[in-house]
């Protein structure tokens, strides 16, 4: 069982997002998703300004067992990047839901309705 | 699903995921598999390896056998108890499978690869006409390897003062049985250690004992990334049925003397060298951040390509290094191409740690 908090959107690529007060979507990895990765070592980080449509690959995260694409969970620019995943990529172990992997402005925030809520994700991951 | 040790049930309740490995079910890793690396460098843990396959050979010709069928000489085995690592090859040279074979009381004692079993069992099949010779595989044993620098003092305080004393004498290399059980100083994590073949229903209460003491079950994530930073090949990565021991880093497990023993292969290796050596296997080092992974392109300026066989994170160096197979006239710079950008890497001699020390 994984921790899947009820105020996220999911997409089924294992990223969660949250929409933030001044309009702009945070985006991380699940709890399932780093469980399934195993210790992450390595996180390679988009870079801000680039532009992405939902789905689009925008960045890899490395675990010691293999290289994962982390996907745009709704499009948008990416307008910040956590550095600090650059010096303790197992952040994304420790604290999944606080260590947040990049930031966007949504092209169009009503994509975010798309993705799964926190029930819909826990039936996709099958919890 | 796969092949089970009789582990298995235990290695869940401990929290084990669990991975697909040569068709069976083994534990990855138990939580955090970088822990369990760290674990066996600074202290010890302890790795169910019971999916390895035990024979045990008997029979007047045995060690005529041997000298036929394996790479190493097992004549260099001048006393009960030893121990040596070999390459098992085909006719032309290459590698069917890596094996120890250990010098027993009534003959000898091969342990060779999981996911190799049934192609070995078939090839010592067919080679064993006209030897008196009887090979018996061992499912009814497990395999347990205690490794880190305090798993000789912790497993022995568990034992009887007579199996405590035969763990204080073994010196490297060596393997003894004492009543069922068979104790060796062998292991594939580059730290002193035991590995300990023992009945297979006295291996559940024997792990539990071993954890109980504080000595930490660790899963095969680990034991790859030790075995990585040893410098120490994987069957099926780094060697293979199209490469010969003179391509992978393992000149040294041939012997050439005496002359005269035609061990199979032998023909195959002289004309390789006749013929010039194209390839080595080398460690790389990727000094930038990043995660170097088998099957990257390596690009040798001026010289070639090569490929690499092995690569992971290395937890005690910090950084991503690799086994890779590069042309013979490789320096000591490369570049690895990952994700479509080229990365430059440091060549080094492929042991990278050993005994806790960083060795590049």
């Amino acid at each position: 069982m994984s921790n899947i908090p009820a105020d996220l959107r999911f997409a089924e690529s294992h990223e969660w997002a949250r929409l933030e007060a001044d309009g702009s979507v945070t985006v991380g990895i699940s709890d399932h998703a780093q469980q399934a990765l195993g210790d992450v070592v390595f996180v390679e980080l988009a870079e801000v300004g680039k532009v992405f449509a939902a789905g689009d690959a925008a960045g890899v995260v490395e675990s010691v067992k293999a290289a994962s694409d982390i996907y745009a969970p709704v499009a948008g620019e990416v307008i910040a990047v956590n550095e600090e995943l650059a010096d303790s990529p197992e952040l994304l172990n420790e604290e999944p839901y606080e260590s947040w992997i990049f930031k966007l402005k949504p092209s169009n925030p009503a994509e975010l309705d798309k993705l799964l809520d926190a029930a819909g994700y826990a039936a996709a991951i099958g919890e | 699903m796969g092949q089970r040790t009789l582990l298995y049930d235990l290695h869940l309740a401990l929290g084990a995921k669990t991975v697909d490995f040569g068709g069976w079910d083994m534990p990855l890793h138990y939580g955090s598999q970088v822990e369990e690396h760290h674990q066996v460098r600074s202290d010890c843990g302890v790795f169910d390896v019971s999916h390895m396959t035990v024979i045990d050979v008997e029979g007047s010709d045995a060690t005529a056998w041997l000298q036929r069928l394996l790479a190493n000489d097992v004549a260099r085995l001048d006393d009960i108890g030893k121990a040596l690592y070999s390459p098992l090859l085909q006719e032309q040279g290459t590698v069917i499978d890596d094996l120890i074979v250990y010098r027993t009381e009534t003959g000898y004692r091969l342990v060779t690869n999981a996911a190799t079993r049934a192609r070995v069992l078939d090839w010592l099949a067919a080679q064993r006409a006209g030897f008196a010779v009887d090979f018996r595989v061992r499912p009814d044993l497990a395999i347990l390897a205690i490794q880190g620098p305090h798993a000789r003092e912790k497993v022995a305080a568990l034992l009887s003062p007579a199996r405590a004393a035969l763990i204080r004498e073994l010196r490297p290399f060596e393997g003894i049985a004492e009543g069922d059980w068979f104790i060796a100083r062998t292991g594939y994590t580059g730290e002193d250690g035991l590995e300990i073949i023992l009945p297979g229903e006295q291996a559940v209460a024997f792990f539990n004992d071993l954890v109980g003491a504080g000595i930490a079950p660790s899963g095969l994530g680990a034991r790859d990334t030790l075995r990585l930073e040893a410098g120490m090949n994987l069957y099926g990565q780094d060697i293979d049925e199209t490469h010969t021991p003179l391509t992978s880093n393992l000149g040294w497990s041939i012997a050439w003397e005496p002359a005269e023993r035609n061990f199979i292969g032998r023909t195959g290796l002289l004309a390789e060298i006749e013929n010039g050596v194209q390839e080595k296997l080398v460690g790389l080092v990727l000094e930038e951040r990043g995660v170097l992974r088998a099957h990257q392109v390596v690009r040798v300026a001026g010289i070639g390509e090569g490929e690499i066989t092995s690569g992971s994170f290395s937890p005690t160096l910090s950084k991503s290094i690799a086994l890779a197979r590069v042309p013979m006239a490789t320096g000591d710079r490369a570049e690895v191409e990952i994700r479509g950008k080229w990365y430059p890497v440091r060549v080094v001699k492929p042991t990278f740690v050993r005994h806790g020390k960083i060795l590049i």
